[in-house]
């Protein structure tokens, strides 16, 4: 009997601390993240698990995904993506991601048709 | 006794009870932010006062994700760093202390987030370790360099203790220290401040244009 009553009012304690402790942060994703968090945390810490191709691969992954998902891809990721192929010397493809970060996010607008066009007259960067 | 006291300690309790995981707490003044209303935020890569190289970089890779949820557009942070080393500027040092006026003409950015780590990692004790990462940081109106926001919070997190004992307490520093190389609790510990300090309801970010939460503070 006793020991009952003991679980039953450790299961409201425990029921009580979730509610309280999720409480403050219960809201809906606005994004699909996926690998980019990883990808930017691995480009600095463990340089051997980003090499462009393997960023290009996990991002176009990602994208698919979110697109599956019904959830945005997050800001940058596009743009990211543009620099990984810009990377490997494919500048088609680091275009075409470039151009889908702006139609995503036209905040993006100023600084990729900036890169855009000092990438266009030959500078680095 | 003074009239109106016990009105005013009601909403006092009242106001604790509504807040919920918080509490103690300044509110927050954000007549600049809500003037600003900024729709995107360039993250400049963290000044860095610890001994850890690369902390600065750890860091940047969670930070996008808690400003972006909260509804604001975050420029590429790795792209960003590489547009200004190769501009010349090869420290985050230098990278915090370009003009306004600059980040306006080459990032098109309406605020900037500066970030300040005052000390990261792990430190050793007798029969222990604990991971530490103290930030703070502060958002800027490019246009006009107004002060937006700003926050500052340190988090630690044990990895020794076990809770076996003595011994158990020596194997886990031993484990831990063997294992240090492999677990990086920092990226954790920068995520929960993140989360406490950007979604905190007293003197968080706002909500940001993207955001689909419609709260009493929206911008």
């Amino acid at each position: 009997m006793s020991s009952r009553l003991h679980s039953s009012s450790l299961l409201a304690l425990v029921v009580l601390s979730t509610i309280l402790s999720s409480g403050c942060q219960t809201r809906p994703n606005l994004y699909h993240w996926g690998s980019y968090e990883n990808l930017l945390y691995n480009m600095y810490s463990n340089a051997g698990d980003a090499e462009p191709n393997l960023q290009i691969e996990r991002l176009t992954k990602d994208i698919e995904l979110a697109l599956k998902s019904g959830r945005k891809t997050p800001p940058g990721v596009h743009a990211h993506l543009g620099f990984m192929y810009a990377a490997t010397g494919n500048a088609d493809m680091a275009k075409q991601a470039f151009e889908q970060e702006k139609e995503l996010f036209p905040e993006s607008s100023h600084f990729i048709d900036g890169m855009m066009k000092r990438a266009s007259r030959g500078d680095r960067s | 006794m003074m009239p109106g006291l016990p009105g005013k300690f009601t909403s006092i309790v009242a106001a604790l009870l509504m807040t919920g995981c918080v509490n103690s707490q300044q509110p927050y003044d954000y007549t600049a932010l809500k003037k600003s209303k900024p729709r995107s935020i360039v993250v400049i890569p963290p000044a860095n006062n610890s001994i850890e190289v690369n902390a600065p970089y750890v860091y940047l890779s969670t930070i996008t994700r808690p400003l972006a949820e909260k509804g604001y557009y975050v420029f590429p942070v790795s792209v960003i760093d590489h547009f200004m080393k190769e501009n010349g500027l090869p420290t985050t040092a230098e990278m915090n202390n370009v003009p306004l006026d600059k980040i306006g003409e080459n990032i098109g950015a309406d605020a900037v987030l500066y970030i300040t780590i005052n000390d990261w990692g792990q430190k050793y004790q007798f029969t222990s370790s604990v991971s530490v990462v103290n930030v703070e940081m502060k958002l800027v109106d490019v246009k006009t360099g107004a002060l937006l926001w700003k926050a500052a919070k340190s988090a630690e997190q044990g990895s020794g203790d076990g809770g076996n004992g003595l011994a158990g307490a020596l194997l886990g520093a031993l484990i831990t220290q063997i294992a240090s190389s492999a677990i990086d609790h920092t990226p954790n510990l920068s995520r929960n401040i993140n989360q406490a300090v950007i979604y905190n309801e007293i003197n968080g970010l706002l909500e940001g244009p993207y955001s689909q939460i419609k709260p009493k503070k929206q911008l």
